[in-house]
This record gives C-alpha cells, sequence and structure tokens, in this order.
C-alpha cells in the first residue's frame, strides 16, 4: 500500500516537473491527537468497506460489460425484477451502514466533549489573520502571513513554509487539553489544524468552542477554511505545542512584554513618529489590496489624490473605522494603529494633510 | 366528443398559425416545446462554456504555487461565478431543456401543458445571464462570496452582489415556472392507457425534480431577499450586531442546497434509465423499486441539509442526526446502482456513445456516491469540508454525473432532434477524451483535500503543488476536447453521418421513437392508440399483463 502511493505520487511528479522529489501526500498529515488518530482510522475503516464493494459491484459490471455484448453473439435475457434480491440489496446496505455509524458516533461525542480543559484560548478572525487570547492569563496577540510579499509575487524563491509561516505563533503546551474559543471580528473564518482533527467556524458575535490535547511537541500548520474574502488564503494557524516548563515561560515573557509595550490611547504623537508607525501598519494591512504605491489594483481604488485621503479627516476615519463595500471595518487595530495609518496616508504618497491622534479615534469609536 | 375535435381542431389551426413564424419571431414568441426545448439546450451550452472558461481562469492560476494571473479578489469572483453560472445556468436549464424537448413526445402528449408560460420561462433566463456577465464589471466587480453567499461576506461585497442577488431571483421564478409545467404535463397529458407507473423513468425523475424544484426554489429566493434587504434596509436577519445570525443564512440556504444536490442528479438518473435498457435491449430492471429509489432519495434529501454545516459547530445531537440521514441516503442511491447492473447483465450490450456516456456516468457517480459516504461522516467531514476533496466528490457527481448525462442524452436524441446521425467516430473519441481528462483532472483533487488544502484559495503551500499542476493540466485538456462535442453537434445539424431513420437504435422503445425523425414541429396532435403505447411498454416494461 505504502509502496504503491509513493509509486504514484512519484509518477505523477515524474510526469509534470521530472524530479523525483516531492512532498505531496495522497492522506491524511501524521495525527497529534488521539481524535485525529481516531478520524484516520475510522476513514481506514470504511476505505476498506468502500474497496470491498467497488471491487464487488464493478467486477460484476465489467464481467457483464465484457461478457454480455452483442459482437460476441450474447442473447439477451429479458428478466427485469425479482423482489428477493430488491429487498436483499436493500437491506444489507442498511447493515453495513450501522457498522459504520457505530464507531463515528462514537468519535462525534468524543469531539464534542470539549470539558475539563486546562487552558483556554480566544481565537478571532479577522480578514485577514488571526488574533488570540489567553483568557487565563491576560495577554493576547495577532498572528499574521509572515511569509514575504516578493515570494508571493514569484520575485523570490519560496520557503518551504510558504504560506504557513506566521509572525507568532500560538503556543501551548503538550499533553493538555486546550479548548479554543472561536469567535470573528468581521466575516465568518475557521479555524483548522489538519493535524489535530480540528476544524472550527469563526462566526462573528457568536462563540463556538472546539479543543484538541496534542500529543507531542512539534509545529503544526493549517490554514483559514472558511472563505472570507481576497485574503482567505493568506492567514495561516501555525501551532507550536512545547513543555509545560516552556510554556510556563513563554507566559511569563508574554505577560510582561505586554504591560510594557501596550499603547498609550492618550499619547500625543508627533507627526514623522506617527507616519512611520503608520507605515508599518499600511504594509500589514492595507498594502495588499491598495498596493504599495497607493495606486490601488482591480477593483481596489487608488489613495493617491483621493476624494477619502485628501478630504475632510472625519470620512477617512469612517470609512477605516466602518468600511465599505470590499473595504472591510478595521475595528479590530488599536486606536494608535488607526491613527497612525491615517496620518501615514494623508502625508505620504505627495499627499500634505493633517495630522490624527489616537485620542481622536477612540473617541470616534463611541 | 365532438367538442374535444373541435378543441383539437381549433389548436391545429392556431398550431399552423405559429409554425409560420420565421426568423427571430419563431424563436422569441416560441411556444412549442422543441424549439423551446432547443433554447434551454443551446442556452445551457453557452452557459457551460462561459463557466468552463473561468474554471479554466481558476485552474490556471493553480498550475503553480504564487499568484501569476489573478488578483485573489478577481480569482474569488471566478470561483464564485463559477458555481452559480454552471448550476443555474449549465446544469439545470439542460435538463428543463430536455425535459421540454422529450417529455410530450416520451408521453405522447401535443405540447406541455402551458405553452406561452414555457416561453416565459425560458426568456428570464437570458438577462439573469447577462446580469451575471455585467456584473463582472461593476464597481467591486462580481459577488466573490463562494457560489453560496454567506453572510456576512456577501454582505460586504459591492452592486455585483445584489445583480447576482436579482439573476437568482429570475433563475428561481423560471425553474418555478418550468417545473409547474412538468407537473402539470406529466400528470394530466399521458396517453392513454399509460398509468403513472408505466410512464418511462425519465417522466418520472422529471416530475419529482419538479416537485423538489417548486419546494426548494422559493427557499433559495427568501434567502437571497433576505440578504438583498440585509444589505440595503438594515434588516439584521444575518447581523449578529442587531441580534440577527450569520449561520441562519446557511440552514436556509442548504436547506435548499441540498434538495438542489438531488434536482441536478435526478433528471441523469431517469436519462441513464432510458439509455442503458435501449443499448442492452433489455427491460430496466426493477422499475418499481427504481421509482421508490427516486421518491425516497427525494424525501431523505430535505432531511440532511446541515451535514453541509458540520464545522459550523452544532450540537452533538444534531451532528449525529444528520449523519444517520446522511448515510441513509447511500440506501436508495445503491439500489439505483445495483439496478442498472442487473439491467447490464445478461444483456445484448452495444456500446455506441450514449452507452458509453451512461457506462461512464454509472462508474464515476458510484465513485462520487462512496467520496460522499465518507463526508457523511461527521468526524472525516471535519477534516474534509472546505477541502478539495469536497471539490473533487461534488465534481463526480455533477461533472461525471449530470453533465456526462447530458452528454448521453443528446447523442441519444440527436437523431431525432436533428434527423441525422451524428459521427460514431468522433463521439466516441469525445467519450474516452472526458473520461480520461476528468480523472486526472478531479481525481487528485481527494488527495489534496486529504492533506488538508482548503478550496477557494488562489495560492497553496509548497506540498500541493504536484497534484495542483496534474488537475491544471487535465482541466484543459478536458476543456477542449468539449470542442470535440459542439463541432460534432454542427456537423450532425448539417448533415452529419446520413440520414437518420424514426427508430435509429434497435433496443428502444419509448414513444418518442415512433414518431419520424427529424420530429416534425408538431407531434401526437392526436395521441397515440392504446395499442401503440402498450407495444412500447410491453417492450420497455414487460409490464404485469404482458402475454
Amino acid at each position: 500500500m505504502r509502496a504503491m502511493r509513493t509509486l504514484a505520487a512519484l509518477a505523477c511528479s515524474l510526469a509534470l516537473r521530472g524530479v523525483a522529489a516531492s512532498d505531496s501526500r495522497i492522506s491524511f498529515q501524521t495525527p497529534q491527537t488521539l481524535i485525529a488518530q481516531d478520524i484516520v482510522d475510522l476513514h481506514t475503516w470504511i476505505m476498506v468497506i468502500i474497496i470491498v464493494i467497488f471491487v464487488a459491484v464493478f467486477g460484476v459490471m465489467f464481467y457483464a460489460v465484457f461478457r454480455h455484448r452483442k459482437s460476441l453473439g450474447h442473447k439477451a435475457r429479458p428478466f427485469h425484477e425479482n423482489t428477493t434480491v430488491e429487498v436483499l440489496w436493500t437491506v444489507i446496505p442498511a447493515l453495513i451502514l450501522a457498522v459504520m455509524a457505530w464507531p463515528a458516533a462514537k468519535v462525534v461525542l468524543a469531539q464534542k466533549d470539549s470539558r475539563g480543559a486546562t487552558i483556554t484560548i480566544k481565537a478571532t478572525g479577522y480578514q485577514w489573520f488571526w488574533g488570540y487570547d489567553y483568557v487565563d492569563y491576560g495577554f493576547g496577540y495577532k498572528s499574521k502571513l509572515a511569509t514575504p510579499r516578493k515570494q508571493i509575487d514569484n520575485a523570490q524563491d519560496k520557503d518551504p513554509h510558504y504560506l504557513l509561516e506566521v509572525d507568532e505563533p500560538l503556543v501551548v503546551p503538550v499533553g493538555q487539553k486546550v479548548r479554543i474559543l472561536t469567535t470573528s471580528n468581521d466575516v465568518i473564518h475557521s479555524w483548522a489544524m489538519p493535524a489535530f482533527g480540528v476544524k472550527q467556524d469563526a462566526i462573528p458575535g457568536f462563540i463556538r468552542d472546539t479543543w484538541f490535547k496534542a500529543e507531542r511537541e512539534g509545529t503544526f500548520r493549517g490554514q483559514c477554511s472558511e472563505l472570507c474574502g481576497q485574503d482567505h488564503g493568506f492567514m495561516p494557524i501555525v501551532v507550536k505545542v512545547v513543555s509545560a516548563a516552556k510554556f510556563q515561560d513563554y507566559v511569563s515573557q508574554k505577560q510582561a512584554a505586554a504591560k510594557a509595550s501596550a499603547d498609550d490611547p492618550n499619547k500625543i504623537w508627533a507627526m514623522a513618529d506617527l507616519v512611520a508607525r503608520g507605515q508599518k501598519v499600511y504594509e500589514a494591512n492595507c498594502q495588499a489590496c491598495h498596493q504599495a504605491n497607493g495606486m490601488g489594483s482591480g477593483p481596489f481604488p487608488a489613495l493617491v489624490n483621493s476624494k477619502i485621503a485628501t478630504g475632510p479627516v472625519q470620512g477617512h476615519l469612517s470609512i477605516v473605522l466602518h468600511g465599505k463595500s470590499a473595504m472591510p471595518a478595521w475595528q479590530g487595530l488599536s486606536d494608535t494603529e488607526i491613527a497612525a495609518v491615517i496620518t501615514y496616508e494623508r502625508n505620504h504618497f505627495n499627499h500634505v494633510g493633517d495630522i490624527l491622534q489616537p485620542k481622536d479615534v477612540k473617541l470616534a469609536r463611541k | 366528443m365532438t367538442a374535444s375535435t373541435e378543441t383539437l381542431h381549433l389548436q391545429h389551426a392556431d398550431h399552423q398559425a405559429h409554425a409560420d413564424a420565421h426568423g427571430w419571431r419563431r424563436w422569441l414568441y416560441a411556444t412549442n416545446h422543441k424549439d423551446i426545448g432547443t433554447l434551454y439546450l443551446w442556452f445551457s451550452f453557452s452557459m457551460f462554456m462561459l463557466g468552463g472558461t473561468m474554471a479554466l481562469g481558476i485552474r490556471a492560476e493553480l498550475f503553480q504555487p504564487g499568484l501569476q494571473f489573478w488578483h485573489p479578489e478577481f480569482f474569488n469572483q471566478l470561483t464564485t461565478l463559477h458555481g452559480i453560472i454552471m448550476v443555474f445556468g449549465a446544469i439545470m436549464p439542460a435538463f428543463t431543456g430536455l425535459a421540454n424537448w422529450m417529455l410530450p413526445l416520451m408521453l405522447g402528449a401535443p405540447d406541455m401543458a402551458f405553452a406561452r408560460m414555457n416561453n416565459w420561462s425560458f426568456w428570464l433566463l437570458p438577462p439573469a445571464a447577462a446580469l451575471l456577465v455585467i456584473s463582472l464589471f461593476v464597481p467591486g466587480g462580481a459577488p466573490a462570496g463562494g457560489w453560496t453567499l454567506y453572510p456576512p461576506l456577501s454582505i460586504q461585497a459591492g452592486m455585483g452582489m445584489d445583480l447576482a442577488i436579482f439573476a437568482i431571483h429570475l433563475l428561481g421564478l423560471s425553474s418555478i415556472m418550468g417545473s409547474i409545467n412538468i407537473v402539470t404535463t406529466v400528470l394530466n397529458m399521458r396517453a392513454p392507457g399509460m398509468t403513472l407507473l408505466k410512464m418511462p423513468m425519465f417522466a418520472w425523475t422529471s416530475l419529482v425534480t419538479a416537485y423538489l424544484l417548486i419546494a426548494v426554489a422559493p427557499v433559495l429566493a427568501g434567502a437571497v431577499t433576505m440578504l438583498l434587504t440585509d444589505r440595503h434596509f438594515g434588516t439584521h436577519f444575518f447581523k449578529a450586531a442587531g441580534g440577527g445570525d450569520p449561520v441562519l443564512f446557511q440552514h436556509i440556504f442548504w436547506f435548499f442546497g441540498h434538495p438542489e444536490v438531488y434536482i441536478m442528479a435526478l433528471p441523469a438518473f431517469g436519462i441513464v434509465s432510458q439509455i442503458l435498457p435501449t443499448f442492452a435491449r433489455k427491460p430496466l430492471f426493477g422499475y418499481v423499486s427504481m421509482v421508490y429509489a427516486v421518491c425516497s432519495i427525494a424525501i431523505l434529501s430535505f432531511m440532511v441539509w446541515a451535514h453541509h454545516m458540520f464545522a459550523v459547530g452544532l450540537p452533538a445531537t444534531a451532528q449525529l442526526f444528520f449523519m444517520f440521514m446522511t448515510m441513509l441516503i447511500a440506501v436508495p442511491t445503491g439500489v439505483k446502482v445495483f439496478n442498472w447492473i442487473a439491467t447490464m447483465w445478461q444483456g445484448e450490450m452495444t456500446f455506441e456513445t450514449p452507452m458509453l456516456f451512461a457506462i461512464g456516468f454509472v462508474c464515476l457517480f458510484t465513485v462520487g456516491g462512496f467520496s460522499g459516504l465518507v463526508l457523511s461522516i461527521a468526524p472525516i467531514d471535519i477534516q474534509m469540508t472546505d477541502t478539495y476533496y469536497v471539490v473533487a466528490h461534488f465534481h463526480y457527481v455533477l461533472v461525471a454525473g449530470a453533465l456526462f448525462s447530458l452528454f448521453g442524452a443528446t447523442y441519444y436524441w440527436l437523431p431525432k432532434w436533428t434527423g441525422q446521425m451524428y459521427n460514431e467516430k468522433l463521439g466516441k473519441l469525445h467519450f474516452w477524451w472526458s473520461m480520461i481528462w476528468f480523472n486526472v483532472t478531479f481525481f487528485p483533487m481527494h488527495f489534496l483535500g486529504l492533506a488538508g488544502m482548503p478550496r477557494r484559495i488562489p495560492d497553496y503551500p509548497l506540498q500541493f503543488t504536484d497534484f495542483n499542476s496534474v488537475a491544471s493540466v487535465g482541466a484543459f485538456c478536458f476543456g477542449l476536447g468539449q470542442l470535440l462535442f459542439l463541432y460534432n453537434v454542427i456537423n450532425t445539424i448539417r448533415g452529419g453521418a446520413g440520414r437518420a431513420p424514426a427508430r435509429p437504435w434497435e433496443g428502444a422503445h419509448t414513444l418518442e421513437w415512433e414518431v419520424a425523425s427529424p420530429a416534425p414541429h408538431h407531434t401526437w396532435e392526436m395521441p397515440p392508440d392504446e395499442a401503440l403505447v402498450k407495444k412500447g411498454l410491453r417492450a420497455q416494461l414487460l409490464d404485469q399483463d404482458h402475454e
């Protein structure tokens, strides 16, 4: 079986690329939780049944196709019904289904049982990145795609973890039950980690939960699995599973850092600092649509000399906060970040405009 | 008696008047079921080419990792329009077109029951298609939230979404009217002696499909209207901030969406149940159990919708209920496959193009059924949902299922429609070409899905490269091969491989083969007499009272 898989993958890659080296898989990623293992086992069991049925059904059909043909002089025997076989091929499949349903039901119940978790983390979907809040420890952060734009545009060789790398992964301890609460800031996303057997939609305005208990340390990768707009393919999920001790270190480090770096929304910024900060925010959030040169692309309008970026600041702030058609609402950014990016847009691209302070953003949110 | 003869004469005169219409008037004012059927079929084929071109746009981008051709937003517009156009523009109108052309002929009826409504139900389609195409050029572009139109994403979208919503309204209206016509025709206009349990399987599946459409098309219309009011009139059906629930849309959509799957599958079952007995020169095995199977599939299809939503976070009891109900559909579906095989068993088979497509259908639809069974298992579905496994699954059911049956039907009835035989060699080439490249395109997608590749992404991690490249090559070959089909059809209309007799297939016994080829503009103005109906039925069904 393994040999056949390798052969199949090899044949395909050889045929197309002339190389034998390939990471292609034709089955599940290696399971890292008991649930994921259960799913693989369930799938194997069902595939065994399916292959047996497949061989039997196709065997009979192709026997007929090859033997019962006019060109061999075979004469039709016009029988057309038989209640016994009809009953048999209704009842037997029903029994086979029952044999499949029983183990499947057990896994459903296990998967749904999120009680007794030691750690709870809230995963919030944003267009287009994830935010994680360690609700028991009082810190949180955003986790964004780390693959450089140049690799996506084919201007640079791609890393092995192309599109599966983030600036800050989710860090969890090994062997402990982790409960993930999912929700969303804008549209529906889905938090998926194939190696854990987990996929849970993140629905704005609602909280859903799922859980996993990773059996091994390591770094595991997944992707958003519900269409959420243009950069749906660019918001990966990376989970780093570490030892309990390392996890404790990580938590204390994060808590200290959170205290130190919190932006004070009442701080009054100087123009140059705010523009510099705004450029970072722009690159992380705006550039994908409006482009680095601010000229926009396709359905996404240019900012350069646009009415919004050069008109009254309140209109500019309102569109960033509330969005409009394809432009999402950026409520998820902090007051400082929004003030910075608006100031950047109004004072870059040859624009000369006003400065927007974080406290004004704070005011406008109310 | 005198009165009814008089009516018949009057109708006759009326028809003659219509037959005089030439040029564009013949088509714009068409009330003849054959003309309307032809319109439907050409419309659906052009939509198939349009949706297919979009699919090639998708596959071109996915040939290699990285962004090569499209902006991601436009890529999403392509996947969305491809889905909407193929489902509502290509597959559904094609089946309605076939029903229009063939049901009156097969049932011994002079026309469809409501000829003028028939005209309107067709002519709503081109404006709907135009709205979808125009949406590409409005500010914000075409809808890009997937053919499922999930809010809040679809609420964010630009005015392209509004155009799509209106297009869906028109398509829904058209479907409902088409269905009313089919139901009325099948129930009221059968030839004397043709009881419900003696009519051809294609009539049965069209009837059940029409009922499904009448039941669920209004549900879809309701769902998209709620989207529209959420977008523009401040309602909050699907906005949590106003007390609504985005998941409510999914429940409504899939309450439509799952029966919709069978709306696209049941007529295919009917077609295959006509073709297999013809070329096996044997009656259809288990006719009555086939009818029961179609009806139970239709009923079960209303009770499984949430299996599209296993990752939404349903309560455990709901997961279990929808999993069990979904698994149950395998029983009647299995019965159908077994009956088809028993029809072929001990037959006297020949393998003309329609037969090849019918056998291809049985093989690949069964594969799609198996992947459906895998997906019915909720824990496995949670791994597979929104991955390429699902893409593979539904293309096995919709391309190798619905589309192959449509190709089979076209080759089967083309001699009746045009009076000419098609080029058999070219037809067989078209079959084998489609069969091979279909599998090259879609089989590797199972592997991609198992390994975790999400669907609806314009770019992907490197480990998915090989199979995506294979699928893209397959898709371009498959797509180009469809030009063979177009060429063969046009060539047949222009003379093809010579004149077709009234009954070009030795084993064909239904009533449409009793009229000349090409079928005259008006047929069965007087219903076929009972002896003729009986003769066909005896050969086709060998019903209880055969001597």
